[in-house]
């Protein structure tokens, strides 16, 4: 047997940032292994793209616009926010397995377990929204943007994703396994679907469409929505018009308010 | 002792959560080259000694000390002095054992190509070679847990903590972590095995510490605690009550001190050393007698009996298997 000496030359930072590497590489490597992943990541949203341009599409009238156009911009910040259950899930297995106080018991860097997570996540997202995309086109929707406006749609539908990462992270430790980790689709039903992603609030009752205003994921649908230079029927209200200045507020905000939770809860492992 | 001399101490240990206090003045000395087994029933405290040992979890008091590290205060070279396998095989399910053993070397730190070499050494070291680029999913219960103490010992490390590492495993699975423990003691790597099983504990330790409601109440080698038992017994259950006394005295040619008996059950049992011996013997002379019997065994003490010699009270879980015997 060989001793293995460890390599303790580089700093903290180094190795932070290279098992955080080591981590992201391993979520990666779910897509090689078993690339059915991303058939379940993606299931809901290409069904649900189908089934609103070719079954509901006809019979939708938001009020201007062509509805399939509406609705995929919708599609893709529903995406993003059905996101932070696959990162819950996978938290949850982890900590089910034993697979996290191992590494909590290894010489690695603490922060790498929640980082790489997070990076693979977004990373994960990001191959999603490509697919998404990509359907999206097959079907005929266009991105009447500039380049400039198109790409940053991407990145605000990301960043809405990276903040959901922290709850993601704070709910799968929060619950005792992989199946509770499963039903937190309860949660996400409601707040990825009471929102202007399939329907715009006006068309809501009042109590409803306020609730579906003021919900993140409708603040990033509808910025989408306008830099894609896709139809973007909006009431008067103060959120619905600064929708792009509000994509970028509430994933601050909830990264403010779920990143200190997350790492508390993770540090209330070791108690 | 030296405390530098242990490669695990604790000191007067403390935990509690809440109300319960899981650990409750632990006190233990491990020296370095042995293997050590801690014995004790579901909830004693066993594996709460063990997650601060590792680091996983932060005493409410007392010391703990592993690899000559505090735990509290060097986390990390504790971590550099140890491997750790949980009761649950603790490897990524979908990845291939090769990929498993690569990722934790590296987050080992010790680069891509070494990781990748240690992984191969370590496949033939735990018999894994040909299942190495399978999918864990496609591994058996022993196997996995032969890649769980694999990813253990990349570092080689000088402790090695294994927590009830066979439960849940059919015989043969048993088996195969047994053998490979007793490769890795044979190396010299020293163990702390955590067992609800006296068996276990008597198979691989050098010395058993029992602990019941999180404090050690004994502390000796196998056959010292066994013999507080009183070792194995030979029972036989006659047909007739009229035929006792001439079994009693059958019995009393190999057995050590005055066989027991109980006539509502019709039950001669005394203890014996030579197991063998004694059952060839008691089954000629009891037919030489002629006594009809109905049934003759061996019984070897159980954790159940130690622990009811040492603290007087059985085990919560045979309370509960007592139940549902009933029921």
């Amino acid at each position: 047997m060989t001793t293995a000496a460890v390599e303790t030359r580089p700093g903290p930072m180094y190795w932070a940032i290279a098992d955080c590497w080591t981590m992201v590489r391993r979520g990666l490597l779910y897509y090689v292994r078993q690339p059915s992943t991303i058939a379940w990541q993606l299931g809901f949203p290409i069904v649900s793209v189908l089934l609103f341009v070719y079954v509901f599409g006809s019979a939708m009238d938001i009020g201007g616009g062509d509805y399939k156009d509406f609705a995929i911009p919708g599609m893709f910040a529903m995406t993003m926010a059905f996101g932070f259950m696959n990162t819950a899930w996978m938290i949850a297995i982890d900590k089910e397995k034993g697979v996290t106080d191992r590494f909590r018991s290894m010489p690695m860097a603490p922060s790498a377990v929640v980082s790489g997570r997070g990076v693979s996540d977004v990373l994960s997202a990001g191959i999603d929204l490509l697919v998404l995309a990509a359907i999206a086109l097959v079907v005929g929707w266009r991105s009447d943007g500039s380049v400039v406006a198109t790409v940053s749609a991407f990145v605000l539908l990301l960043w809405l994703r990276f903040s959901l990462i922290w709850i993601g992270v704070y709910l799968g430790l929060l619950v005792p396994n992989q199946e509770a980790a499963g039903n937190l689709f309860a949660i996400a039903f409601p707040f990825g679907m009471i929102s202007s992603v399939f329907t715009p609030p006006s068309l809501m009752p009042d109590w409803l469409g306020a609730i579906a205003m003021w919900n993140p994921v409708s603040s990033t649908a509808n910025a989408v929505r306008e830099l894609f230079g896709n139809p973007l029927p909006t009431g008067d209200s103060w959120i619905e018009q600064n929708a792009l200045l509000m994509s970028v507020v509430w994933p601050i905000i909830i990264t403010a308010i779920f990143l200190p939770l997350a790492v508390r809860k993770y540090q209330r492992l070791s108690k | 002792m030296n405390s530098t001399d242990l490669a695990v101490l604790a000191d007067g240990l403390e935990k509690r959560y809440g109300e319960k206090r899981a650990l409750a003045g632990f006190d233990l000395a491990v020296p370095y080259g042995t293997v050590y087994g801690l014995l004790g029933p579901n909830g004693a405290g066993k594996t709460t000694a063990v997650r601060i040992f590792s680091t996983l979890i932060r005493p409410n008091g007392g010391r703990a000390m592993v690899g000559g590290f505090d735990v509290v205060d060097q986390p990390l070279n504790v971590r550099r002095s140890i491997g750790l396998t949980g009761q649950y095989a603790a490897v990524d399910e979908i990845l291939t054992g090769r990929q498993n053993l690569e990722m934790f070397g590296r987050l080992f730190h010790l680069g891509t190509k070494r990781a990748k070499a240690r992984a191969g050494e370590l496949f033939e070291q735990f018999d894994l070679v040909e299942a190495a680029d399978k999918g864990v999913k496609e591994y058996s219960g022993g196997m996995r847990r032969r890649l769980d103490l694999a990813a253990s010992m990349i570092l080689a490390p000088r402790v090695l903590f294994l927590d009830e590492p066979t439960s849940g495993l059919d015989p043969r699975g048993r088996n195969e972590v047994w053998n490979a423990v007793r490769d890795l003691v044979a190396q010299g790597t020293t163990v702390l095995l955590t067992t609800q099983y006296l068996d276990e504990a008597d198979r691989l330790a050098d010395r058993i510490a029992v602990i019941d409601h999180g404090r050690t109440i004994a502390d000796d080698t196998p056959a010292v605690l066994k013999s507080t038992v009183g070792g194995d017994r030979i029972e036989v259950i006659c047909r007739e009550t009229a035929d006792i006394p001439a079994a009693v005295k059958v019995v009393a040619r190999v057995c050590e001190g005055e066989p027991e008996t109980d006539d509502a059950d019709r039950r001669v049992s005394a203890l014996v050393t030579d197991r063998v011996a004694a059952l060839t013997e008691v089954t000629r002379g009891l037919q030489d007698e002629g006594i009809e019997v109905e049934d003759i065994g061996l019984s070897r003490p159980t954790l159940d009996d130690v622990f009811l010699r040492l603290t007087g009270h059985r085990t919560e879980d045979d309370i509960d298997a007592q139940k549902e015997t009933v029921a």
